[in-house]
């Protein structure tokens, strides 16, 4: 028996309409429709959320929903190109602008929107580009291509995504804005003015409570006059000041729109047709178009319910809360940012010299969040969203939510999750829920996140919640009772400290011998180096005796520059170089034609030497005492020094002596993560050693000793371990704190990080490195003294082993150079020539 | 730079009609690569000692344009043989030349045997 199957009709093939497609194919197991869907523009549905990326990888491909063989796959019939140009309601037929016709038992309009673009004067003239398709893009990338300078309309989120994007562009970019105050619909005022400063310093003018009265220019865009009198000279525009829904087909079939446009739909997404649904940002619901994907996705849910007979439940709004997609500015806002819904108090702090600006409004009986802002600082946002969402119970001072951390104790995240109701939504683009999330990783015994990704769809619309699943699933697999343990790749079932205590007691000495006896499979570029970088701290061998095991900047014991060629650095303790030895820098910068730099950390940088290159140039650095500085590897770099009491006038140790001993002793030393350090001869700390994995820095009594600060995106201070201790102490306690740190950590993981997740802290490290606690000190520095005994310098053996020096070459079958290495001049010197990005 | 890349057109096993004589087999190190240089290609050539085979692909990697392929760290993905680039990590499949942790395009790769001792690349009428 075959029944006649009912026939659907999609009308536009966006976010949403496609969604629509994928969650109705995913549901009609018993195929009871056919499904035809319409888009007007040439490709497949894409991901406009992501727009913006499209200006730094332009292949349509990357951004694509699902490509055109999903359709077919899926008997969705998909029509590209085809624009729906009337409906005929009476005999429930559609009409595409070929005049070919189309029944449908149930149509859904996905139409979507347009940039809405006021009515100025000027708006037509050349130069001026919308910000919606990625034709849009492509326009605006070739004309960008031949201006200085661009000016975006609109201060709000898309308004300024725009504007970082043409900044990208290298334009001089400005934004207008209406509105007294940037993103007027989510920030508050102190809010906005943070975001204003934070903006400006990148470079972007901003310009509020401009009425734009005209757009200049004859025939091509020289500028913009306000109504204020002002002008901006600009050379393009684009306009990002709003949606208008695409109402279009809609009005012409004669359906109710909305008091300001939009398809007008009741709570079950119905138009004034019953056979007609509106979904996405084309729908008006209750008064609101809703320009977020979110929403859009929860109305298609909602309508294929409806269609498949399940549960249905009328759709009752949606959350706005958003979180600005700019690198380097966070903002967030969520619930009700201006607690204007009812009665309720704000919580607020800002802090200027960390460009950070929270509030939270607390319901009047104290005992809900109703929602906030944040600028500077977006991490505490998903945590905060599900307790606006959710409703849940607020800590007894609900200041610390936004101030975290005072007492020096980071606040755990994972304690917030154990509170949150199952039905709790994680994730709003897919509406996943923590109860979906939980029940995936118990089913799978795993937490990881791509088939999290993959099984659930959690984390695959915007990404905004991906952090917040990954604490869910550890937090779900502790639960379980199972370690989260942190084991290094797929072919290791170890952590790291694991992996270095195998190593040291069954001998093992080989990357091979220790992947046949203890994991599985080849291998990888994760496990490789981390176990090359274990055998080195533990035997310390030369490590170009599995040289395939390196890291490219350890096998070729040079740092590799774009365009393959590599960079020479020189060992120079303490930063302390004669006068003979800086000429011989630069002879042989002159014979190779070298680029020369002094680097941030007190050397000397030579770069563009060919690998073929490597060995003539060391051989002749190591014939005039200079040895390897290992810039390439993950150790020991420099010990920073200030000139201290031998010359300053306010020193009270010799620095430079002691940051040269402390330099030497730790020299080619493998450890997890690079190491610095830095040695101030007084208290003024010119050698900003606080800033360094170990900083020393002199007291009338000796030194104190700083141990986990660096620099970096995160930096972070040093803390103080012990005060005032003599000369030798100083060096024991150094050789313990970094023997027990290369023994202990993650790959990867610098000292800061370490020291952040050590159970216990500075308290427990400090118990164990100065009073010993586990009995250890003794071992440690025995390790230590092991490392500095058998030190030899890498490029001395290189150069003067003939089979090691034949692996520096470009090719094996020719002695020729890489003829694609090539340079362009600048400033006298020379540098690669830029790589296609 | 493009056009680089349309240099490397594929290679089918069964079309190979020209086998380039490289190097010796003993010139490759152990579970690593070299550069092979042929006419005006560099081909990445590994020795991939663990498992007892030999692949090639183009030196060219796509991310970037970077001739360096060679010189990346090889190891597997499951069942999958593949290479790392050297300057941000991205991996190809050795057998499909396919970008397995993003959607960079594809790299070219070619059939390799060894004959007395000598490596031999395979090209199709296009490049012999
Ligand atoms: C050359 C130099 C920049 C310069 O021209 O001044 C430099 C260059 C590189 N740095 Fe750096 N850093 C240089 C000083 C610094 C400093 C300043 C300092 O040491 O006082 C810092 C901040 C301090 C710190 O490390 O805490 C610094 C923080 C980084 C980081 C971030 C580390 C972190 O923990 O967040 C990286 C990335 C990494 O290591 O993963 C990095 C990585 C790099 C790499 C190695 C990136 C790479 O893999 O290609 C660069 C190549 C070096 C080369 O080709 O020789 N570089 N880098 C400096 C070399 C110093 C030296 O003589 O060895
Ligand atoms: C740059 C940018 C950044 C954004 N960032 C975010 C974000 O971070 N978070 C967020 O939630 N949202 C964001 N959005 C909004 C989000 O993209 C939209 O909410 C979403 O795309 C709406 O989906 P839709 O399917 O309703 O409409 P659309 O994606 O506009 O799709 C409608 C489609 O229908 C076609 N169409 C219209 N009429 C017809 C017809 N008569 N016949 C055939 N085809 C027709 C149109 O050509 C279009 O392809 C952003 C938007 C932009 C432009
Ligand atoms: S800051 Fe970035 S660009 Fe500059 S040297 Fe360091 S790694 Fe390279
Ligand atoms: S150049 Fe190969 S990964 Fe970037």
């Amino acid at each position: 028996m075959t029944t006649k199957k009912s026939q659907i009709i999609v009308v536009g093939n966006g976010m949403v309409g496609y969604k629509f497609c994928e969650k109705l194919r995913n549901s009609d197991t018993e195929d009871r429709y056919q499904v035809t869907v319409f888009g007007e523009e040439p490709w497949p549905a894409y991901d406009r959320v992501h727009l913006s990326s499209y200006f730094t990888n332009t292949d349509p491909h990357k951004l694509q929903m699902a490509p055109r063989s999903w359709y077919a796959e899926n008997k969705v019939e998909l029509r590209t190109n085809e624009l729906v140009t009337l409906i005929d309601k009476e005999n429930r037929v559609v009409v595409n602008h070929l005049g070919e016709s189309f029944p449908y038992d149930y149509l859904v309009l996905a139409t979507g929107s347009s940039a809405f673009v006021p009515p100025v004067p000027g708006v037509d003239k050349k130069g001026v580009f919308v910000y919606r398709t990625m034709e849009d893009l492509e326009a605006i990338l070739a004309y960008g291509k031949k201006v200085k300078s661009a000016a975006v309309l609109g201060g709000g989120l898309l308004g300024l995504e725009a504007a970082k994007a043409v900044m990208d562009m290298g334009l001089e970019a400005h934004v207008v804005e209406l509105a007294p105050r940037l993103m007027p619909n989510q920030l508050d005022e102190q809010g906005a003015a943070l975001l204003r400063s934070k903006l400006e310093s990148l470079g972007i003018g901003i310009h509020l409570g401009k009425m734009t009265k005209e757009i200049q220019g004859n025939g091509k865009l020289t500028g913009l006059a306000f109504q204020d009198g002002s002008f901006l000279e600009t050379e393009m525009l684009v306009i990002s000041a709003g949606i208008k829904p695409r109402d279009e087909l809609a009005a012409k079939a004669g359906l109710e729109l909305g008091k300001r446009g939009g398809i007008l739909v009741n709570d079950a997404l119905q138009t004034t047709d019953r056979h007609i649904y509106a979904i996405g940002e084309a729908a008006v619901h209750r008064d609101k178009v809703y320009g977020l994907v979110a929403p859009g996705y929860e109305m298609a849910s909602q309508v294929v319910n409806q269609l498949l007979d399940k549960e249905t439940k009328p759709f009752l709004g949606f959350d706005m809360s958003t979180k600005l997609k700019l690198i380097g500015v966070e903002v967030g806002s969520f619930g009700d940012p201006f607690g204007t819904s009812e009665p309720s108090h704000p919580i607020s702090f800002e802090d200027k010299a960390k460009g950070q600006y929270k509030r939270i409004n607390i319901s009047e009986d104290g005992k809900r969040l109703i929602g906030g802002v944040l600028v500077g600082d977006s991490s505490s946002f998903g945590m905060l969203l599900q307790m606006t969402q959710n409703g849940m119970p607020l800590p007894p001072s609900p200041e610390d939510l936004i101030l975290g951390g005072r007492d020096g104790k980071s606040n755990n995240p994972m304690e917030g999750l154990e509170a949150l109701p199952e039905g709790a939504q994680i994730c709003s683009c897919e509406n996943v829920t923590k109860g979906d999330i939980c029940q995936h990783v118990e089913d799978t015994a795993s937490g990881d996140l791509g088939q999290i990704k993959k099984c659930t769809k959690a984390g695959t619309g915007c990404g905004g919640c991906l952090p917040m699943i990954n604490d869910l699933a550890k937090h779900q697999l502790k639960k379980m009772g199972k370690t989260v343990k942190n084991v290094i790749c797929e072919h290791f079932p170890y952590s790291r400290q694991e992996l270095f205590d195998i190593v040291k007691i069954k001998g093992i000495k080989s990357y091979n011998q220790l992947l046949d006896e203890f994991g599985e499979g080849d291998g990888c570029e994760i496990c490789k180096p981390a176990v090359a970088s274990i055998l080195a701290s533990v035997w310390n061998e030369m490590i170009l005796r599995q040289d395939t095991i390196q890291d490219t900047n350890d096998r070729f014991l040079a740092n590799i520059q774009k365009g393959g060629t590599y960079s020479v650095v020189p060992r120079i303790p303490g930063g302390e170089i004669t006068p003979e030895k800086l000429i011989v820098i630069g002879q042989v910068a002159q014979e190779y034609n070298l680029y020369t730099k002094i680097t941030g950390g007190q050397r000397i940088d030579m770069f563009g030497a060919r690998v073929d290159q490597l060995p003539d140039i060391w051989e002749k650095l190591i014939a005039a005492g200079f040895e390897s500085g290992h810039a390439y590897g993950k150790s020991l770099r420099t010990v920073k020094s200030c000139v201290g009491s031998t010359w300053c006038r306010y020193g009270v140790q010799d620095s430079v002596s002691f940051a040269i001993r402390v330099e030497e002793r730790y020299r080619g030393l493998r450890s997890p993560h690079k190491l610095k350090g830095g040695v101030s001869g007084c208290i003024r700390e010119c050698a900003e050693a606080q800033s360094k994995d170990f900083g020393v820095i002199a007291t009338e009594k000796g030194w104190n000793i700083y141990v986990g600060g660096n620099g970096g995106s995160k930096p972070q201070h040093a803390k103080l371990l012990v005060n005032d201790v003599d000369t030798e102490t100083c060096i024991r306690y150094l050789d313990r704190f970094l023997m027990f740190y290369i023994k202990t950590a993650e790959p990867l993981q610098r000292t800061a990080t370490w020291l952040n997740k050590l159970e216990g802290g500075l308290d427990y490290l400090r118990d164990v490195v100065v009073n010993d606690c586990l009995g250890i000190g003794r071992e440690l520095e025995k390790e230590m003294d092991f490392m500095v005994t058998t030190y030899s310098c890498e490029w001395k053996e290189v150069v003067n082993n003939p089979e090691l020096r034949a692996k520096f070459k470009h090719f094996v079958n020719a002695e020729e150079e890489d003829p694609n290495v090539q340079f362009q001049p600048i400033r006298g010197q020379k540098i690669p020539v830029d790589w296609k990005s | 730079m493009i056009d680089l890349l349309e240099k490397y057109p594929k290679v089918v096993e069964d079309e190979v009609v020209f086998w380039y004589k490289a190097a010796p087999a003993s010139a490759f190190p152990e579970n690593g690569g070299a550069c092979v240089k042929y006419k005006d290609l560099q081909i990445a050539v590994f020795n991939f000692s663990r498992k007892g085979e030999w692949y090639a692909c183009q030196n060219l990697c796509p991310h970037r344009m970077q001739m360096i392929l060679s010189r990346g760290m090889i190891g597997s993905s499951g069942e999958e043989p593949k290479v790392a680039c050297p300057f941000h990590k991205k991996t190809f499949s050795l057998k499909t030349g396919e970008n397995l942790n993003g959607d960079t395009c594809a790299i070219t790769t070619y059939p390799v045997k060894i004959e007395d001792g000598y490596v031999y690349v395979g090209f199709d009428s296009g490049y012999s």
